[in-house]
């Protein structure tokens, strides 16, 4: 007998959607999470100042002595003529690997500027491959704010590596999305726990390490921001598992029943590997949870994470919601977590940041999940926040983060409750 | 195309986001895709802002290119201006926008807002954050004193007219601005030293000025021109329209500090105090006001002469730091170099006279292999040179931006004036073994409790391994290239083959020099024997080498 997968019962509460000025990064972001899980690629944007001026504000690159990912900057030659542009990309990716010669893997990131003059990436990737046949590979995808928001520049890099995995119909578990190292480790030894023993990773640690993708494929997805890639893994013959993401101790739980039922593994076997580490992770939650309970919070939209972390924060950690937001709604990768928040949430889906700081303001949430540009003004009005760019560079998965990740939330509160400062 | 890594500089629209987040009652609508929002946390996070960058971002998407987008920005500038109610509108692009060509500045100018508009032109492909910030603080300034122009052949008005109008003389403080460093407690410091000299301070711009403050700009009787980066170009502008004097002196260092005063004495016909007479034997304002003069001359410092310092930074402070390091701290100058090609004229200048040849580039890779090539001792640089120092085991002070939360002190620290003289000896000379110390390490670095290469003050710790060999690549400059793994092959070869060359004796007694030191002395020794053709470097050779460079 199998263990049964979380129940599913769709039900929307009205959406609230806006297009206007939007406070969130482009997809260009996701290279300082993506070059890490990666060391041997490297990430070339194609664009202009203000992109390498992005990327380098939102990572601090500073501590890096050469940084895996660069931009390949646009001057008002490159824009009079596209063959000089051309030509121009291959000298200067020449340069590059010949001073990075354990480079793998090339990403060629096109930016708004590329987008728009129209320069092929696509085209430059295939005559680099062939120039470069069997020491490096070079893939292309866009990262541009004009197509991407901040977490769907993973969402294009996985999409670009698709073609190259190999195709077989071995029975495996494939876990999509960026993992902390020390945190994949763990669930791995968990999976083999369960007896699930074939378990690969999109992105690999390397970036030649690709995994075979099939019918005997089944895709867990370990970050809510990959639509185009789970699609097209499913058009590669695997199946899509549906469960809410790990995120706290019962979305971990759930996660994994999702891949337990999968694979058939007893829920004798389950409960016994599982409930030891629900029980640990619940302990770790309570004084976070002592902290959060009651206490109204309003996400605003940044990662595509908001609607799973709502939905912890307020089954696990009794927060009331204010607003759910998110850069876009995808209900397909969303129906488990949406489907166990609270029926009345009030989501929203796009942004016009000036409305939606009015709604803050009026509604006086006890904490805001926002971006850095809004955190410091939020706080000088009196309203406490949780910058949201940490959640996508910290470990926060599974059940043995989620006493840290409910820390992260309750520490802005337990940091005004210590401050006498009058 | 050109590979960046990294960048000293933002794009120009960054520049025009400094002038407007600098003022009040300012606002400025950017053409510009999602994502170039990040610019707003340079504002609320390493500057702490409590307010958001008052930006108005358009925010277009790609599906909005196949329709309409001069509407967008039609929406966005109507939108902003009922919502924020600005005294004056910036309208402008940002790099993507730029390339659609909807011209939000003929847009703005159609759409008859009431308040004063800029049209920004920043091309986002050929310039960068500092030439935007001053094109900006021009167009604003020029804009809102159009009505104000004198009629051509109007005498220029005189610099002592405040003798007449029996008041005291007034000037302007141009150029302060933010994400400029120090620039918060620079405009504190000037003022006081202006108001100890009876001059008072008509207006400070951009930071902090409203546009109605700008609009009083021409009542001054002088401008000084704090940063030119920023203010260069107004000051300009101002005195061929207005023929309002520049002092272009910048305060920062006793010598400017004192040459600052003088020229402003000069141009507001105003009787210098005896104290800024260069008298032989009278006390001079700086030794009354500042501790660096005496400071320096007193017996610690001794050990300050000749140590070898690199520079770089934006040009003002490369230039002022220069002049400090070279004629103030009696330090040796042995790079000077700018990110600001706008200025590269006068650091060349300044390069000069120091007999050296500036480096003027936006490579931090580039700043750190010249900084390893000239054996610096103590590095004076951004946040790059500092993280460039620290893996050449180099000290080094920030000087310049691009800012750092931590530029951004909560304690009163100019750089310019009597004051600010003071912050630099402080912030220069503690990242320095202090003289005594130094002389005492030098004494006891034989007893078995010293650890070869630590420095107690730097709270670096003991390195790992506490033989002579290890410690040496955090002290030599030259023994330390940290290049990207595996891309210097023929430089490692030539390394290797040097390091082949030295015998156990010739070892020995480079070990018996102080650490830091001893990097130089090696590649000295080594440049010799490479010279002489020297099969082995022995202990001869070695001091062969010490008494040939010695000359």
């Amino acid at each position: 007998m199998g263990v049964s997968a979380p129940p599913i019962q769709p039900s929307p509460p009205d959406i609230l959607k806006e297009s206007g000025q939007r406070e969130v990064f482009c997809g260009l972001t996701s290279i300082v999470w993506l070059h890490r899980r990666m060391p041997d690629a490297f990430f070339l944007v194609v664009g202009s100042r203000t992109c390498a001026h992005l990327i380098q504000s939102a990572a601090g690159v500073m501590i890096f002595a050469e940084p895996r990912f660069g931009t390949a900057i646009l001057g008002e030659r490159d824009l009079a003529g596209l063959a000089d542009a051309n030509e121009e990309l291959d000298r200067l990716v020449k340069d590059l690997l010949e001073r990075r010669p354990e480079i793998r893997t090339l990403f060629l990131v096109g930016s708004c500027p590329s987008e728009v003059i129209k320069l092929d990436l696509a085209k430059a990737a295939e005559r680099l491959n062939t120039q470069l046949l069997g020491r490096v590979r070079v893939l292309n995808y866009s990262g541009s704010g004009i197509e991407t928001t901040f977490t769907q520049g993973e969402d294009n890099a996985l999409l670009a590596m698709l073609p190259l995995l190999p195709s077989s119909d071995e029975e495996q578990l494939l876990i999509v999305g960026t993992l902390a190292d020390a945190v994949e480790d763990r669930f791995r030894l968990i999976f083999e726990r369960l007896g699930i023993t074939t378990v690969r990773s999109l992105p690999p640690r390397r970036s030649t390490d690709l995994p075979p993708v099939g019918k005997g494929t089944r895709v867990l997805l370990a970050q809510p921001f990959l639509s185009a890639t789970a699609r097209a893994l499913q058009h590669r013959g695997a199946t899509l598992l549906s469960a809410p993401y790990p995120f706290g101790v019962e979305g971990s739980r759930d996660w994994m029943a999702a891949a337990a039922h999968a694979f058939g593994v007893p829920t004798d076997r389950f409960n016994a590997v599982l409930d030891p580490l629900v029980e640990r992770g619940r302990r770790a939650l309570e004084p976070h949870r002592e902290v959060l309970a009651g206490k109204r919070l309003f996400l605003l939209p940044d990662s595509q994470m908001e609607i799973p972390l709502a939905r912890f924060l307020s089954r696990e950690c009794g927060m009331e919601l204010v607003e759910v937001g998110t850069p876009y709604l995808d209900r397909q990768l969303m129906a488990a977590d949406l489907a166990l928040l609270p029926p009345d949430t009030q989501l929203s889906e796009g942004q016009d940041v000036d409305l939606q700081l009015e709604r803050v303001r009026a509604a006086r949430p006890d904490l805001v999940l926002c971006g850095l540009g809004l955190a410091n003004p939020l706080e000088a009005e009196g309203i406490a926040t949780k910058w949201s760019i940490e959640l996508v560079f910290s470990p926060i998965h599974g059940c043995d983060q989620a006493g840290e990740l409910a820390e992260l939330f309750a520490r802005p509160l337990r940091r005004r409750a210590l401050l006498q400062l009058s | 195309m050109e590979l960046t890594l990294w960048t000293y500089e933002g794009p120009p629209h960054v520049g025009a986001m400094r002038i407007a987040t600098s003022m009040e009652g300012v606002h400025y609508v950017l053409h510009a895709p999602q994502g170039d929002t990040y610019a707003d946390l340079l504002f609320t996070m390493i500057e702490r802002r409590g307010l958001r960058p008052p930006v108005t971002y358009t925010t277009f998407q790609a599906r909005d290119l196949g329709g309409d987008t001069a509407e967008l920005v039609q929406r966005s500038i109507r939108q902003a201006v009922e919502r924020f109610q600005p005294e004056a509108l910036l309208v402008g692009e940002s790099c993507t926008a730029e390339l659609i060509q909807d011209q939000p500045g003929a847009l703005a100018a159609g759409m008859n807002l009431g308040v004063p508009m800029v049209n920004l032109e920043l091309p986002a492909y050929s310039k960068k954050e500092n030439w935007g910030a001053a094109e900006t603080f021009y167009q604003l300034v020029r804009t809102l004193l159009k009505p104000q122009l004198p009629a051509p052949g109007t005498p220029k008005p005189s610099p002592s007219r405040w003798r007449e109008e029996g008041r005291r003389p007034r000037v302007n403080l141009l150029g302060p601005s933010l994400l400029g460093f120090r620039c918060r407690d620079d405009v504190l410091e000037i003022t006081r030293l202006l108001a100890e000299h009876g001059i008072d301070v008509a207006v400070v711009a951009p930071l902090g000025a409203r546009p109605a403050d700008l609009e009083r700009i021409p009542t001054a009787d002088a401008n000084v021109c704090l940063y030119p980066e920023v203010a260069g170009p107004v000051c300009s502008w101002l005195e061929r329209s207005f023929g309002t004097s520049v002092v272009r002196t910048v305060p920062i260092g006793i010598g400017a500090t004192a040459t600052f005063l003088r020229e402003l004495h000069g141009v507001l016909d105003l009787e210098l105090p005896a104290d800024l007479q260069t008298v032989e034997g009278q006390p001079s304002e700086a030794e009354r006001r500042s501790r660096l003069p005496w400071y320096s001359r007193s017996v610690d410092s001794t050990y300050l002469t000749g140590k070898r310092v690199f520079i770089f930074a934006d040009a003002t402070h490369a230039i002022a730091a220069a002049r400090i390091a070279s004629r103030e701290l009696g330090f040796q100058v042995v790079g000077l170099g700018s990110y600001s090609r706008e200025q590269a004229r006068e650091v060349r200048a300044a390069a000069a006279e120091l007999g050296l040849e500036a480096l003027i580039t936006d490579d931090y890779l580039v700043v750190e292999k010249a900084m390893g090539e000239a054996a610096a001792e103590l590095v004076l640089g951004t946040q790059m040179e500092r993280h460039s120092a620290k893996r050449l085991g180099l000290p080094c002070a920030v000087i310049s931006a691009p800012l750092h939360v931590q530029d951004v002190p909560a304690r009163y620290s100019p750089q310019m004036g009597w004051e600010g003289a003071n912050v630099i000896f402080d912030s220069w000379v503690h990242p320095l073994m202090m003289g005594l110390e130094e002389h005492l390490i030098g004494m006891f670095r034989h007893d078995f409790e010293f650890v070869d290469g630590h420095r107690s003050h730097l709270g670096d710790g003991a390195p790992t391994a506490a033989g002579t060999g290890e410690p040496e690549a955090a002290a030599a400059p030259v023994a330390a290239p940290v290049p990207a793994p595996g891309t210097t092959t023929a430089a490692d070869a030539v390394r290797e083959a040097l390091e082949s060359l030295w015998t156990a004796d010739g070892e020995a007694e480079l070990a018996k020099i102080p650490f830091f030191v001893r990097g130089k002395v090696r590649k000295n020794t080594e440049a010799f024997a490479r010279e002489r053709g020297l099969a082995r470097i022995d202990a001869e050779a070695l001091y062969d080498a010490k008494a040939h460079f010695s000359r």
